[in-house]
């Protein structure tokens, strides 16, 4: 009797920690898995029976994912893991945000020397100063490295849209169910009048990061500026687009910019590769937008404009984005430069559907953004 | 409740047709007590699930739809101040109670005016169904959170309301943003796809009885081709049973390139998507 149980334990056990195993390579594949999750898996897999690979896919599927995008790498670990012909699913090569592994000084000799003797007024202003102003894709690593503490400088405000809810204030309408309150509370008493209005909210806030080739020198900044966005209001939601959409808000989330950058570079698989602007944000519509995530939202483009595909798709789809989106900026890092004219074929279809349209090389050029934005 | 196809088959039974994914997911959440997260696009039966729920286990069906803005009193529970006053009014008038009655007698439960959430608790068993939570705010699915993992509402005038048995919750979700870890950890979560041809033939065999086989299965058959093709909205299964409803008035028997642009407002609910699906059509029937 004793032997018997004692052997059934064990071998539910062993089922147990194959499946245990499973969760652990499903964590390693991406999927959030969590400690509770892994108990509720088990408890759906001996349920429906751990024998049968479709009831443990089923279980799995229904407990460990939470999202279609888990759903994804929930199979391809399953399939790895139960049915490995191929190996595991390699992982994606680490591309991380440039490093700045040479430490050099700090310091402008170069410019002093050749301006020391003519240009009084230009030694005169602080270094920070001219950084703020620089365009980022002609920075050294060490100057790169002192713009990116930089970031925290900006003070972004979200934008604010009225809610249904309302709040309590001196004027407006008169607020009925506050007034009975309180006349109920000197026993029927008609009492004072309480007032209310709209209370207001951060409105959504979509960023859609261009990542390809022609963009790969303002990446680093851009997503630095989108972390301290989403840091400073909250309600911020970040997409790199290039050949692919990614969804990359989770690590922006990541309250340390460096490490935000990594986990950022580690999810997105199109680094510098070319340029559909017309297909990805259609699939972002398809996919996000449409649904809400873009409707009554300030959406930022920060895209060069160079399309490689038909560029009648981009403005068709530029289109549909201005009639969901409350609105829409495009940011253009080579607007702010001299002799800049708007004649790639992206920019011109896509302008008729732009409420602004700003510079975003520099700092300054995104504390201007940061104020744009506060008042879209 | 022993198995999934248990529950397959009394879903079926009340019109609702799912596959064994579906049904696997929903004999886990009513076997393991845990709310059901539905996500899926728009039209694909996700809140019908709950309303199939009902009937099948003849239970009760309430429902929260979610909004901006909801907040505990629309979802839980409000005081009736009207009449509150009105009773005090007529305390007054017969010159009755001393005044700590009067105040006991105002907080009773005639005057609670039960909101879903709590309504729910109070019949339960009960099926709930908080429809499109993704588009309440944040802070509601933290308050949502909570009474889903104690199953009770404490309300300070009367006390605590606790269900004897916890209701089956069905939450659905457009994905218009993401839901919160927290409250996602809570459920079981299925993604319901656009169902085959052969099950939707069935779902409108089952549900639109009117219709002739023929003009389903000519119906099914566009419908499925559309959805491969690039349509801002693609038609969902909602959508199929109304065209085949629509055709049906107007006494088609047999789909035709006139028939179909008429009723098309039906199937499509955008203009660009109108003018490609008229050319789509053109293929279609003709061949």
């Amino acid at each position: 009797m004793r032997t018997s149980s004692a052997s059934t334990a064990e071998e539910v056990r062993g089922g147990d920690e194959i499946l245990l195993a499973f969760t652990r390579a499903l964590r390693a594949g991406g999927v959030p898995v969590t400690q509770d999750r892994t108990h509720d898996f088990l408890a759906a897999a001996a349920l429906l029976g751990a024998d049968d690979p479709t009831a443990v896919r089923a279980a799995g599927r229904s407990t460990l994912c939470a999202a279609p995008d888990d759903l994804a790498r929930f199979d391809q670990v399953f399939e790895a893991f139960f049915n490995a012909r191929h190996g595991p699913p390699r992982p994606r090569p680490v591309v991380r945000p440039e490093s700045s592994a040479e430490q050099l000084p700090i310091d402008d000799n170069e410019g002093e020397q050749a301006d020391e003797a003519d240009d009084v007024i230009r030694a005169a202003a602080s270094p920070t100063e001219v950084l703020r102003h620089r365009d980022v894709a002609s920075l050294t690593a060490a100057e790169k490295q002192r713009l990116a503490t930089m970031f925290a400088t900006l003070d972004p405000r979200p934008p604010l849209r009225r809610t249904a809810r309302h709040q309590r204030w001196h004027r407006g309408q008169v607020d009925a169910s506050r007034t009975l309150r309180e006349s109920l509370r000197r026993m029927g008493e008609p009492a004072e009048i309480a007032w209310r209005r709209r209370a207001q909210k951060p409105r959504r806030v979509v960023l859609l990061v261009d990542v390809s080739g022609s963009m790969s020198s303002y990446a680093d900044a851009l997503l630095r500026l989108a972390h301290r966005l989403t840091q400073g209001i909250g309600s911020v939601e970040t997409f790199t687009i290039g050949t692919r959409v990614t969804h990359v808000t989770r690590a922006m989330r990541t309250r340390d910019a460096e490490r935000a950058l990594v986990a950022a570079g580690d999810t997105v698989p199109d680094w510098s590769g070319g340029t559909r602007l017309g297909e990805t944000l259609q699939f972002f519509l398809d996919r996000w937008g449409q649904r809400g995530m873009a409707r009554g939202a300030v959406v930022v483009v920060f895209s060069d404009g160079w399309e490689r595909g038909d560029a009648a798709v981009l403005a068709e789809q530029m289109g549909r984005l201005r009639r969901i989106a409350h609105r829409v900026v495009w940011v253009n890092p080579h607007r702010g430069k001299d002799g800049y004219e708007a004649v790639q074929t992206g920019v011109l279809a896509v302008l008729p559907f732009c409420d602004h349209f700003v510079a975003g090389h520099s700092l300054a050029t995104y504390a201007d953004l940061v104020e744009v934005l506060a008042d879209a | 409740m022993t198995s999934p196809a248990e529950v397959a088959g009394l879903l079926g039974r009340t019109g609702y047709l799912c596959d064994d994914e579906l049904a696997t997911v929903t004999y886990l959440a009513l076997a393991m007590q845990r709310p059901l997260l539905l996500e899926g696009e728009p039209g694909t039966g996700k809140t019908a699930l709950a309303e199939g729920l009902a009937e099948a286990l003849d239970l009760p069906l309430v429902r929260l739809q979610c909004y901006e803005g909801i907040d505990a009193s629309q979802a839980l529970y409000d005081w009736d101040f009207p009449r509150q006053i009105l009773h005090l009014r007529a305390l007054e008038a017969s010159g009755g109670a001393g005044a700590e009655e009067a105040e006991k007698s105002l907080y009773d439960e005639r005057f609670l005016l039960a909101r879903p959430v709590l309504a729910a608790l109070q019949q339960s068993p009960a099926i709930l169904l908080v429809d499109e939570v993704d588009r309440a705010d944040d802070e509601f699915e933290a308050f949502l959170l909570e009474v889903l993992s104690t199953w009770q509402v404490s309300i300070p005038e009367l006390g605590t309301v606790k269900a004897a048995t916890p209701p089956i919750v069905v939450l659905t979700s457009n994905r218009t943003r993401e839901l919160h870890d927290a409250l996602k950890r809570r459920c079981l979560y299925h993604w319901i796809e656009h169902p085959g041809l052969e099950r939707e033939l069935q779902i409108v065999r089952s549900r639109a009885p009117e219709v002739s086989e023929a003009l389903g299965r000519q119906v099914v058959g566009v419908v499925q081709d559309l959805r491969t093709r690039d349509l801002t909205k693609p038609p969902g299964v909602a959508e199929t049973l109304d065209w085949a409803r629509a055709l049906h008035h107007l006494g088609t028997a047999d789909l035709d390139l006139e028939s179909a642009a008429t009723t098309l407002g039906a199937l499509v609910k955008y203009r660009e998507d109108s003018d490609r699906v008229k050319q789509a059509l053109d293929q279609l029937l003709r061949t």
